[in-house]
């Protein structure tokens, strides 16, 4: 399977990104944001960071990129494509997911584990994985989901919610939110969910000395999912 | 602008300085060189108090690849790796503000770290505030914890541990010190020293603009009532800026084209290009004109004082420019050739095609004032006599509570779940322990790093003050499996002019020596801090340590959560009860005086390299080092961290139990073993001379005191969890 991360200026997960990823066997190559053609793929990642310093708003500039014009029409084709953290912000100013995220509601960056759990089965990121709740951590500033109530309406019906923020049992309530998000929600499909956007850092949880292994879990069933 | 002496005045010189300056220019200073003379020549860059008594540290030893003098200090780890480390202050900016103030003092040690061609891999912080009461506290720690996250986090590289104390002699003066670890390959160091002649001199990264200005001239100096009107000589960070320099400087040193580097720092152009002349004894001459400016109209005076951040000065080899250049556009940087060097050993500037500077590189570095200050000894205070009525009627557990939801110990989770702690993926230990551990990328080694620092015992006897805080970070690194290898320091003092203040910084400073000396654990890099006072009111004596160790397997590394029932307990190094200038005696007691605790080199070296031998034989399970609060909130630590009990008894000591508990004796372990290898540990133990004594077992979830008071883990965990959150959110 191949795979690629795109590098904007200020990505800053993009490296850890690309070991997780080659640790569960993607062939993977790093996408520079300057660059117009992206190679053969059968995921693109847009890693966590900082992309053009968070200036304006989180991920606005990148998503204007020389290479996202690729990006979007890869995805629009059908292709996979995941935003982690500052990604997914950046998939959500390219309107390749609804919605936008906001500072978080304690205005404060928070670094740490959280439990999701599993909306939606049915697609080829999620499918086949046993658990109903992974334990994957966070480290974000602005992760506070948003949308209009007729937006959300729409992104329910379509099932296009990816993960709730839980506890360990999966319960979903607003104690177990740790930013503010509409319906304690941690990551979104478009329509189609080839697309995915999530705040949560499944590459900072590839082995036990680190924070855990759920995203070890996560990774493996997407490469197995795409093979 | 006419020079004379009350303009040098003006510009924090001494009256004899000016004279000196005259007289080794044989003329009167332009009001450019002026700056320049008064930028090197301040406390913060001259080091013109210190000197004399740093030169005794001792920076040497088998693992140091380079000590004190250049950017940052850098040990050897074996297989071609090396860390780079320093820890520097940002203490006044930081108290103008805050946010600002902190940001910069963390991108300013991680360009150090980088400028040596190290990537950054763990930040580390020690920041230290007034009272909790103090009207000033809640905004400051709101401020500093922001800046830092901000600009670390952004940066992408975890901030892996720090230390956090409140105490009302930091009312006027906060302290903000900023650690930073890099890794490099040993063969791809990079170093400041300009070699060669007319080689191409380039400004590379942000563009200079008129903040900072005497940033360094103003950290040299105590506060008064016109401290508002500082607020312009603090930087502004730019951590994405710095972010893409990083990328850059890295991508540059691949190469072979890089001759020398440095990073502007305090006191920008001036230092940068001074320390890279004097070094490689050259000249540098500059055309002013070439230097990317923000603003226009800039001043060549502005140009060479301006501290904007996230700029770097390289001499390149001829016929690289072009090559270099190219990277920097990619990261959309600026670079310029802005002069080259030459062998007049002199630092010549040129603006509007006018030579606008002309002065002798030795009279800025070797001729530059050094001062033996007058000190002052301090005797060692008498010891208290404790009146045992005063604390027979003290309830254990009640006291516990309180120490547990002290300031001084409550958890800082508020603090550190702001800080990205995990990015890189290779922390192994995350804040809250005795050190941060990061794994080093793709091998099986992990390195260990903590921050330490001990005012109170400083200040109520500095020479044994100095000899704690060294043992102190010893131990952090045992604890968690390191082996100690080298320290920076950051040392934080009042005003040096003030006899007593000087006579603290001398006597921490030889405690650190004669410890660090005894313990093989030299100092390979620091900074000095002094002026931490508002009017004529110093700050305690704060000497911050960091420490580095190694772990050669990191599957055999160790955290403090106790992990198993029935596991027993042993404290490891000998009680004797020693309350005076505890945590205990400051709290409970209302008393303020007496020695702090004594330190015996043999014992803490002999202890500490014993538990390494069991940690290294797999027979410890948890270990924590007793410090601040004593043996019981050591052990309460390991029980909250672990979710477990104990069931704790005090041997049968002469002591009493509070002075048992709560005394702060050094040198001494908290360590859990399994039933089966206690036999195996307590020979270990024999064998070596280290005394021990069994405290216990452990349980579900209460912790049982000599069979008789009993309170539940989740109780204890509140009481430490919850203050600073409260304190924050109130």
């Amino acid at each position: 399977m191949k795979s690629s991360v795109i590098t904007f200026p200020g990505s800053n997960c993009d490296r850890d990104m690309d070991v997780a990823l080659k640790k569960f066997g993607f062939k993977n190559k790093m996408v520079w944001h300057q660059d117009v053609e992206l190679p053969k793929s059968d995921l693109v990642v847009l890693p966590g960071g900082f992309s053009y310093g968070d200036y304006l708003r989180c991920g606005s500039m990148a998503s204007k990129s020389k290479i996202m014009q690729s990006v979007i029409n890869f995805a629009n084709s059908g292709g996979m494509v995941m935003g982690i953290c500052n990604g997914f912000q950046i998939l959500v100013e390219a309107g390749l997911v609804p919605g936008v995220l906001l500072r978080n509601k304690y205005l404060e960056f928070i670094c740490k584990n959280v439990f999701v759990k599993i909306n939606n089965k049915d697609n080829a990121y999620f499918k086949n994985i046993n658990n109903n709740v992974l334990e994957l951590h966070i480290a974000h500033n602005e992760g506070n989901y948003f949308c209009t109530s007729d937006q959300l309406k729409e992104i329910e019906d379509n099932a296009q919610v990816a993960i709730n923020y839980c506890d360990q049992s999966g319960e979903i309530k607003d104690t177990f939110n740790p930013n503010g998000s509409v319906n304690n929600i941690a990551g979104i499909f478009n329509k189609e969910k080839n697309v995915l956007g999530m705040m949560p850092h499944p590459e900072r949880m590839i082995d036990p000395y680190l924070s855990g292994e759920d995203g070890s879990l996560f990774l493996k069933n997407l490469i197995n999912n795409l093979k | 602008m006419i020079v004379n002496e009350k303009v040098a005045i003006d510009h924090g010189l001494k009256k004899d300085e000016y004279k000196k300056i005259c007289e080794l220019l044989n003329r009167i200073p332009n009001i450019t060189e002026l700056g320049i003379f008064s930028a090197m020549w301040n406390e913060h860059c001259s080091y013109k108090s210190s000197r004399l008594h740093l030169k005794k540290l001792p920076t040497k030893g088998k693992q140091v690849i380079q000590g004190p003098g250049e950017n940052a200090g850098v040990i050897d780890i074996g297989d071609n790796d090396a860390i780079v480390f320093k820890i520097e202050s940002h203490n006044h900016p930081s108290f103008i503000e805050p946010y600002q103030g902190a940001a910069t003092g963390v991108g300013g040690i991680m360009r150090d770290v980088f400028t040596m061609g190290a990537r950054p891999i763990a930040n580390l912080n020690s920041i230290h505030f007034g009272s909790t009461q103090h009207k000033k506290t809640k905004n400051l720690l709101r401020g500093v914890v922001h800046g830092i996250g901000g600009y670390g986090n952004c940066m992408g590289v975890p901030t892996i541990a720090g230390q956090t104390s409140f105490d009302s002699s930091y009312n006027g003066n906060i302290l903000v010190n900023a650690m930073t670890l890099g890794l490099v390959k040993k063969d791809k160091i990079f170093y400041s020293k300009a070699a060669g002649l007319n080689k191409p001199v380039i400004y590379v990264g942000s563009k200079t603009g008129r903040d900072g200005i005497h940033g360094a001239s103003m950290a040299s100096a105590g506060f008064d009532e016109k401290i508002e009107e500082k607020k312009p000589t603090v930087q502004v960070g730019d951590p994405f800026t710095e972010k893409l320099l990083l990328e850059a400087c890295l991508e540059l040193m691949a190469g072979d084209s890089i001759i020398a580097i440095q990073d502007m720092g305090a006191a920008g152009l001036t230092s940068s290009s001074i320390e890279m002349a004097s070094k490689g004894n050259l000249g540098i001459e500059i055309n002013l004109n070439k230097v990317p400016c923000r603003e226009s109209k800039m001043t060549p005076y502005e140009i060479m004082l301006s501290e904007s951040q996230e700029r770097m000065l390289i001499v390149l080899e001829n016929g690289k420019e072009d090559q270099a250049k190219e990277i920097f556009d990619k990261w959309n940087l600026d670079f310029a050739v802005i002069g080259k060097t030459t062998k007049t050993k002199k630092i010549e500037l040129y603006f509007d095609s006018e030579k606008v500077a002309d002065i002798p590189v030795n009279t800025l570095v070797e001729n530059s004032p050094m001062y033996d200050r007058k000190w002052k000894k301090a005797k060692l205070p008498k010891k208290n006599k404790i009146n045992k009525d005063d604390i027979n009627n003290l309830k254990i557990i009640e006291v516990l509570k309180k120490i547990l939801s002290n300031p001084n110990i409550s958890s800082k989770e508020w603090i550190w779940q702001q800080f990205d702690h995990t990015v890189m993926g290779d922390t192994i230990q995350k804040p809250g322990g005795d050190s941060g551990v990061v794994r080093v990328h793709g091998t099986n080694k992990a390195v260990a790093a903590t921050v330490d620092s001990s005012a109170v015992y400083c200040w109520a006897h500095p020479l044994t003050g100095g000899q704690q805080v060294v043992c102190e970070s010893f131990r952090n690194l045992i604890s968690v499996g390191a082996k100690p290898i080298a320290i920076t320091n950051c040392l934080n003092f009042g005003s040096p002019e003030n006899e007593e203040n000087m006579g603290e910084f001398v006597e921490c400073v030889q405690g650190i020596g004669e410890a660090s000396s005894y313990l093989k654990f030299p100092v390979v890099s620091g900074n000095v801090s002094f002026y931490n006072q508002t009017k004529d009111q110093g700050i305690k004596p704060t000497p911050s340590i960091g420490g580095v160790g190694l772990i050669n397997d990191y599957t055999k590394m160790i955290t403090m959560d106790f992990k198993e029932i029935d596991n027993v307990v042993i404290v490891i190094g000998k009680t004797e009860g020693h309350i005076d200038q505890s945590l205990f005696a400051r709290v409970i007691l209302d008393e303020k005086n007496g020695p702090p605790p004594e330190i015996n080199l043999f014992n803490e070296k002999n202890n500490g390299e014993t538990l390494l031998k069991l940690i290294d034989n797999n027979l410890i399970k948890s270990a924590h080092d007793v410090s601040l609060g004593g043996i019981i909130t050591a052990v309460s630590k390991m029980c909250i961290k672990g979710n477990k009990g104990i069931n704790l008894k005090k041997p049968k000591y002469l002591i009493s139990e509070l002075e048992y508990f709560f005394g702060e004796d050094q040198g001494r372990y908290i360590v859990e073993i399994n039933k089966k290898d206690q036999k195996k540990v307590l020979n270990i133990l024999n064998k070596n001379a280290v005394h021990y004594d069994e405290l216990g077992t452990i349980n579900e979830n209460m912790l049982f005191l000599n069979e008789k008071t009993k309170v539940t883990i989740d109780e204890l965990k509140g009481f430490n969890t919850k203050w600073l959150k409260e304190y924050m959110s109130n």
